[in-house]
Parts: C-alpha cells; structure tokens; sequence
C-alpha cells in the first residue's frame, strides 16, 4: 500500500512537473501582459508616460538599442523612481522590450558596444557649457519624475540622470555618443554637431560622461533598513492637553491645523467613537506640492496625521516616519525631504510632550 | 515519501517563478478621474469595508494657490479588523485605516497603496498578520476592479 501510494503520488508529481515545463517551454512571454502589469501605472498603457517618463517618443526608440531598454528594466535607476526588476526572467524582459518597441514604427539604434575615447578635461568642459543646465552640473539629471505634477506635458521628457550607475550600465559609449551627434526630435535634447561640435569635442564629452563611473556621485546608496517605521513619545500629560500641545507645535512649525476627530470616526457609529485616540491632521500646503512635485504619490503619507493614544492613563503620541515610507519610492530626492520632514514630526512631538 | 513531497513541491515553485512581494501597490485605471472614483467606492463598500473619509488634497492645493490636478486620498477600513489591530499591535495605529491616494493623470488615473503586507515585519500576532494579508488581496481586487 505504501509503495503503491508513493508511486502513485510521483507520477502525479512528474506529470504536472513535466505539464509545467512543457508548458513553460512552448508559451513565450506576452510582453503586452507583462508591460501592462510591471510597466504601465507608470509608462501609461500606450507608453505616452506618467510618473514615469514617456516611451513611445519615436526619437527615443530609435537612439537607444534593445540591449539599452533591457538592462534599464533589468537594473532600474537607483534613487530615480525606476526600480530594477530583479524578478523578472530574461525571456519576460525581452517579451517587454519587443512590445515597446511596437510603440513606434521605427528601427531600434545599431550601436556597438565598443568603448569611446576622448580628453576627459576638455570634456568635462563641454559638459559644463552645453549638458549641466539640464542634466546638473554632476550629472545628476531633471528635478522630480516624469510628465505629470512635476512636469507639464509640453516638456516630454526629463533629463536623465548620467551619473546614475543604472544609466551607466545600461548606455553604451556608442549610444551616448550617437545621441549626442543626433539630439533626440521632440525632446530639448538637440544635436550637438549642428550645434557646432566636432566628433572629437562629442567624443570628449562622452568620456566625461563615462568618468561618472568612478565618481562618488554615482555610488549613492540607500539603506532605510534600520528606520524605525513609527515614531513615538511618552506624553507627560493628560490626552487632551496633549492633543492641544500637537496642534500648538505643528502651528509652531508652519502647519495649519485641517482636522482634529476620534480615530475610528467614520468606522464606529457615530457618538460611539472611542475618545482614547485622536488624530490631528495637519498641512503645510507649500512643502505639500514640493512634495507632490518630487513624487505624485506620496498622498499614502501625506498630508501629515500625528495620534495621540491613550492606554491605562498612559498617553503616547506617534505618527509615521516618512523616512521610513520613503523606502519604498526609489527616490533619492524624495529621501531628502523626508529626512527634512522626519525632523519635523519629531521636533513636534517632542515639543508636544516637553 | 515526505522527500519525494519536497521533491515535488520544489520542483512546482521553481516553475511557478519566484515569489514578490511589491512595498508599493500602483495601479492605472483607463477611466478618467470621477468614473475612477465612483468605481473605488462602490468596490471598497463590496468588499465588506467602510469609507470613513475622504480627503481632498486638491482642494486645499487650490486654495492654496497652487495648480493641481485630482487628487484625493480614501480612508478605509473594517471596524472590527481596526479595533482589533489598534489594542494588539497598537505601533500600526498611524498607519491605520487602510489609505489608498487616487489621483488624475490626463483622462487616466492612478491608484496607490502602501501593501500592508510590509507592517508585517513589526507584527508579533500571526492573526493580525492574516488580517494584512487578506488586505494585501482586497487591495489588489479593489484596483482590479477600478482597472
């Protein structure tokens, strides 16, 4: 009986194995499905851009290679709202970049992947006068993400960041060199040989570009691991004069109160609400759409809430860290505003419960 | 036996793929920003939650002086999975109830939550960590049914 059920159960076992394989093997990737589930909230369904920058520019496909979008997807920018996705598999990748393409009726750049040679010094000087203005003066690419509160839509793309390791990795000289000498059509990047370069200045200005590599800048890393995700004080006082201390300090700190309520209003039947935790909204309008500017979707922690809970006679203020949220946007400037905002909330509680 | 199981079940997953948990949960609805919203609401009542509020950002960004498009975030929640986490894991309280932002984006829009499923880490109570769990999938309904 024994061995009848462990033969039994393996053949069930190989032949939904071997369905699975088989089945792996013979249906390809569906680079529409795989677009619209990792790409599109970003991209936009028809690649017309969003969050993310727009992909269907025709000038944009045909001065990068396949091999450029795939190691975008494949590496992400790190710090630039982009993630890498590490999970996808090369065929899933390849599927994407294949259903991009079809965006535009254009033929994908031939760039070889051999190196380019140039004065770095000259270069670097070139960078400065034609590249800086828009793409910083170390590289460091457009403010804010791709067309929508940070970027009106007659601007159609952002300036890349050039120094990121992610840009780098996925850019050959070869292509970098390429748009140089051809601008991209739609785009403010304009052709710099009509703008009066020789190949030799253009080649120069790559190697600058290039020397971004063994650059600080471009090492920039981010580790939100050991961020608390909440934080928190004991309150010396009772729960209503903390909650007026809150109010009183983000007041202090050039909020603007928008609403104090009990915090199950709105879930618990009214006149019911529990009075042992309060929530204070608070706003400052003017670092809310510099906020919004860096990333539009931040609204999941923002406008700023700070709970006042009382438990046992014990009254504990907390709110969320937004250095810890900002973990999860891949935005090195959004990181540094909320390091700027965490300093806020904890000078606040801190004044609320002095 | 119980090594063929294992045999078996790790040959399974490998073919599966391999498992993501997304920190951040976006999805882009077609329908433009009041359909969007109508559709949020209607979908988050379905699945047995309560709209306790909705915030709208816009409005005090207009006010402000600044220019904006949509943007409005939704409060959510079930009474009794709420109270239940606020008393056991009482450090999730500021990330509660449950927020999704909603905002325009030309004649499209765009859905964002934060995936409970990452408040797991700070969990001790395997009952609450369901709980986020099961929003993790209503999330995920919900969008679809935006979608």
């Amino acid at each position: 009986m024994r061995g009848y059920v462990s033969k039994g159960l393996w053949r069930v076992l190989l032949a939904l194995s071997t369905g699975l394989m088989l089945s792996v093997a013979v249906a390809a990737p569906d680079g529409e499905a795989l677009y619209d589930q990792n790409c599109a909230s970003c991209h936009g369904y028809d690649g017309q851009g969003g969050v993310g920058i727009p992909l269907a520019l025709p000038a944009f496909l045909k001065s990068v290679p396949d091999e450029y979008l795939f190691k975008t997807i494949r590496y992400g920018r790190e710090g630039r709202v982009m993630p890498p996705f590490k999970y996808l598999s090369d065929a899933q990748i390849e599927a994407i970049v294949k259903y991009v393409r079809g965006f535009a009726t254009v033929p994908a750049a031939a760039v070889t992947l051999s190196s380019v040679r140039g004065d770095e010094k000259n270069g670097a000087r070139l960078y400065t006068k034609y590249c800086a203005s828009c793409h910083g003066a170390n590289g460091e690419g457009g403010k804010g993400t791709g067309v929508t509160f940070s970027r009106p839509r007659d601007l159609p793309v952002i300036a890349p960041a050039l120094n990121n390791k992610g840009f780098l990795a996925a850019a050959s000289d070869s292509m970098i060199k390429m748009t140089l000498m051809n601008g991209r059509e739609g785009t403010p990047m304009q052709s710099f040989l009509k703008l009066g370069l020789s190949e030799t200045d253009i080649n120069d200005i790559v190697t600058h570009v290039r020397h971004f590599e063994r650059s600080e800048i471009s090492s920039i890393s981010i580790n939100n691991d050991k961020e608390q995700a909440v934080l928190v004080q004991d309150s010396p006082y009772d729960l209503e004069t903390t909650v007026n201390n809150v109010k009183a300090a983000a007041v202090a700190a050039n909020y603007r109160i928008i609403l104090t309520q009990p915090f199950d209003k709105g879930l618990a039947k009214e006149g019911k609400e529990s009075q042992k935790e309060v929530v204070i909204y608070f706003c400052n309008f003017g670092l809310l759409n510099s906020v919004l500017a860096l990333d539009p979707r931040v609204g999941i922690f923002l406008p700023c809430r700070v709970t006042v809970v009382e438990r046992e006679g014990k009254v504990k203020v907390m709110s969320i860290n937004p250095r810890h949220m900002s973990a999860l946007y891949n935005n090195t400037e959004l990181d540094k505003a909320c390091d700027e905002m965490t300093a806020i909330y904890k000078n606040i509680l801190e004044e609320a419960t002095l | 036996m119980k090594r063929l199981l294992l045999i078996g079940l790790l040959v399974c997953s490998w073919l599966a793929g391999p498992a993501y948990a997304e920190d951040l949960l976006m999805f882009r609805s077609k329908q433009t920003f009041p359909e969007a919203m109508l559709a949020l609401q209607g979908s988050i009542v379905e699945h047995g939650y309560i709209v306790s509020r909705v915030q709208r950002v816009d409005i005090g960004l207009t006010k402000s002086g600044y220019k904006t498009d949509k943007y409005r975030i939704v409060f959510f929640g079930k009474p009794s999975e709420v109270n239940a986490i606020k008393f056991a894991e009482p450090e999730l309280i500021p990330y509660l109830p449950l927020k999704i932002a909603i905002f325009a984006e030309g004649q499209e829009t765009m859905l964002v939550a934060a995936n409970p499923v990452q408040y797991a880490s700070f969990v001790r109570n395997t009952n609450i960590a369901d709980i986020l769990k099961r929003w993790e999938n209503d999330l995920r309904s919900i969008f679809n049914d935006v979608q």
